[in-house]
């Protein structure tokens, strides 16, 4: 049975680029995937070109990455697929077919696939908010962005009228990984099975390392051969669908059923139906099976019919966050924090700070579970306090920052504390979703040659 | 005898909005009854007081010795609103595993760990 062999470049945006590389050198890749979009990716690419005209609206690192492989997929013929487009695939295609040229090869066709950007017609498109039950025409005023997820037909369609390599918007993440199989083998758009199958694989490669040794770690328990050395995985795949996950000889990491099965279940809610825009997956039929080192084998994902609608992904401008931390050690250390936490509220009360939420945490104590961390057993060495408010207005979550520097010559004894030079305060962009039907979206595909 | 979780299972954390799943995977398949029939939505919800303020969805995939975890409102409002440190709950996996687990002792040789 014929297998195509598709390799991961990225599993998000601040992924490592050198993985990408040695992918795409030796891994004898009829493929090339980047995933490299996070679910507040497009909200913060458009509050950024509202502030900085001259971004050019695709992956900050698309660059760094296409310098690494394309030398070799030029010469190799491995085709690429990626949603570094951001909200500006056809600039970013544009770049791409410019570094085709500068590294001497002409007549390379790269496709952009855009038309997913909904932000002006969300609010005839869609009802009421997933999450909230809100109604989605109220948003209007906060709203920065709203995004359909695409899946993989528009990929396929520029596939098919030639391209070598293909950018995106925003695209589901398996879909990205399905696409070259949907062209590789001609699966039509309603084999649910098949596309259940590829979309599962799809799945556990969006993530990159985390099917290859990342992310699992937990020494005694579960122990990775040099943890600093990890590749991205490769999945070979059948005709029907079958695949094996593995990585390139050499590596750091592993590959064995048990990283796959923290995988496949990442990000899932019911595992009978993981739904994308192209089928809804079932992954409790997986069989998962280890045919050598580092070498994984997984069948029998199902596919049942996709969904009538596709997922839209809004933005909203949700105010600000202002964070900052200090520090005790030494005996007391946890007194003198938490005399300084009183300090603090004393002074967000006097300086009259209006904030929706504020935590006060000791970092060493109860900081990341809150409540549910058990008391100390013993009076903890070192202790950071960590103030975080999220607030309205940038100059109210500046407050933050501001009483926290104070802490430094007005505050409690031995508190140590870094010169504030990083930007204590963000925008928040909170992620919602919609639903619309699927006729109301129109992928775009433009081409251009190097 | 009577185990941590962390001798029997490994887990790992996803995030969606303002939803934190919790995959829970048994080492060995022998371990897997026990871990089903003790480790219930419920059970699951009181390791994570203060933190998972919503519903527990509890999905057991029997072919797989896995049990799928879905905590409703345990985000702080969804990632980028969340004021905890973790706004991703990258670390909630963790405090599931020091969930006690009866066992019978005969797979005492199998367990993980030290």
């Amino acid at each position: 049975m014929r297998t195509i062999r598709i390799g991961s470049g990225a599993a998000w945006w601040g992924d490592r680029v050198e993985p990408a590389a040695w992918n795409a050198e030796r891994g004898d890749l009829d493929w090339l995937v980047f995933e490299t979009m996070a679910e507040a990716t497009v909200s913060a690419a458009q509050v950024r070109r509202r502030r900085d005209p001259a971004f050019p609206g695709y992956d900050t690192y698309l660059d760094d990455r296409m310098a690494a492989v394309l030398p070799h997929c030029l010469a190799q013929r491995t085709r690429i697929v990626s949603n570094q487009g951001w909200i500006n695939p056809e600039a970013a295609a544009d770049r791409i077919a410019w570094w085709c040229r500068k590294l001497g090869h002409a007549g390379v066709r790269v496709a952009a696939v855009d038309g997913g950007m909904l932000t002006e017609r969300i609010a005839d498109l869609a009802d009421r908010v997933l999450e909230t039950g809100e109604p989605v025409a109220a948003l209007a005023g906060t709203m920065v962005s709203a995004e359909a997820y695409l899946g993989a037909e528009p990929i396929v369609a520029a596939l098919a009228d030639g391209a070598r390599i293909v950018v995106t918007s925003r695209v589901a993440d398996p879909s990205l990984f399905l696409a070259p199989m949907m062209h590789a083998f001609g699966w039509a758009a309603d084999d649910w099975a098949r596309l259940g199958q590829g979309s599962g694989i799809g799945h556990l490669m969006e993530c990159g390392a985390q099917v290859t040794g990342g992310y699992f770690a937990d020494p005694g328990y579960k122990d990775v051969p040099q943890p600093w050395h990890l590749a991205f995985p490769i999945a070979e795949v059948a005709e029907d669908g079958s695949a094996v996950v593995t990585k390139l000889a050499g590596t750091g990491g592993v590959v064995d059923r048990r990283t796959v099965k923290e995988q496949l279940f990442y990000e899932v809610h019911d595992p009978a139906a993981y739904i994308t825009p192209d089928v809804v997956v079932d992954f409790t039929t997986t069989r998962i099976e280890e045919e050598g080192p580092d070498r994984v084998r997984v069948t029998a994902i199902g596919g049942r019919p996709r969904t009538p609608t596709l997922k839209v992904s809004i933005g909203l401008e949700e105010g600000f966050v202002g964070e900052d931390m200090f520090f005790y050690a030494g005996p007391g250390a946890l007194q003198r924090a938490k005399l300084a936490r009183t300090i603090l509220e004393e002074r967000f009360r006097y300086v009259q700070l209006a904030a929706e939420d504020l935590r006060i945490d000791f970092l060493g104590v109860d900081a990341i579970h809150g409540p549910a961390s058990p008391a100390p057993a013993a009076e903890p060495y070192e202790v950071a306090l960590r103030v975080a408010a999220r607030t309205r207005t940038r100059a109210e979550a500046a407050k933050v920052g501001r009483e926290v520097d104070a802490m430094a010559v007005s505050g409690v004894g031995m508190t140590g504390k870094r010169v504030p030079h990083q930007d204590r305060v963000r925008e928040v962009v909170g992620v919602w979703s919609a639903l619309v039907p699927r006729a109301a979206v129109m992928p775009r595909i433009t081409f251009r040659e190097s | 005898m009577r185990v941590p979780l962390r001798r029997l299972a490994h887990a790992r954390s996803g995030d969606k909005g303002n939803i934190s799943n919790v995959g829970v995977f048994a080492y060995e398949d022998a371990f897997y009854p026990f871990i089903k029939a003790q480790l219930s939505a419920e059970r699951f919800a009181a390791r994570y007081p203060g933190v998972v303020k919503g519903r527990v969805d509890r999905y057991p995939v029997d072919g797989l010795a896995a049990i799928n975890f879905v905590a409703h409102e345990a985000l702080g409002g969804g990632v980028s609103r969340n004021l905890c440190l973790d706004n991703y709950g990258k670390t909630l996996a963790a405090a599931v595993l020091d969930v006690e687990i009866d066992i019978p002792d005969a797979l005492a040789p199998l367990l993980r760990g030290p």
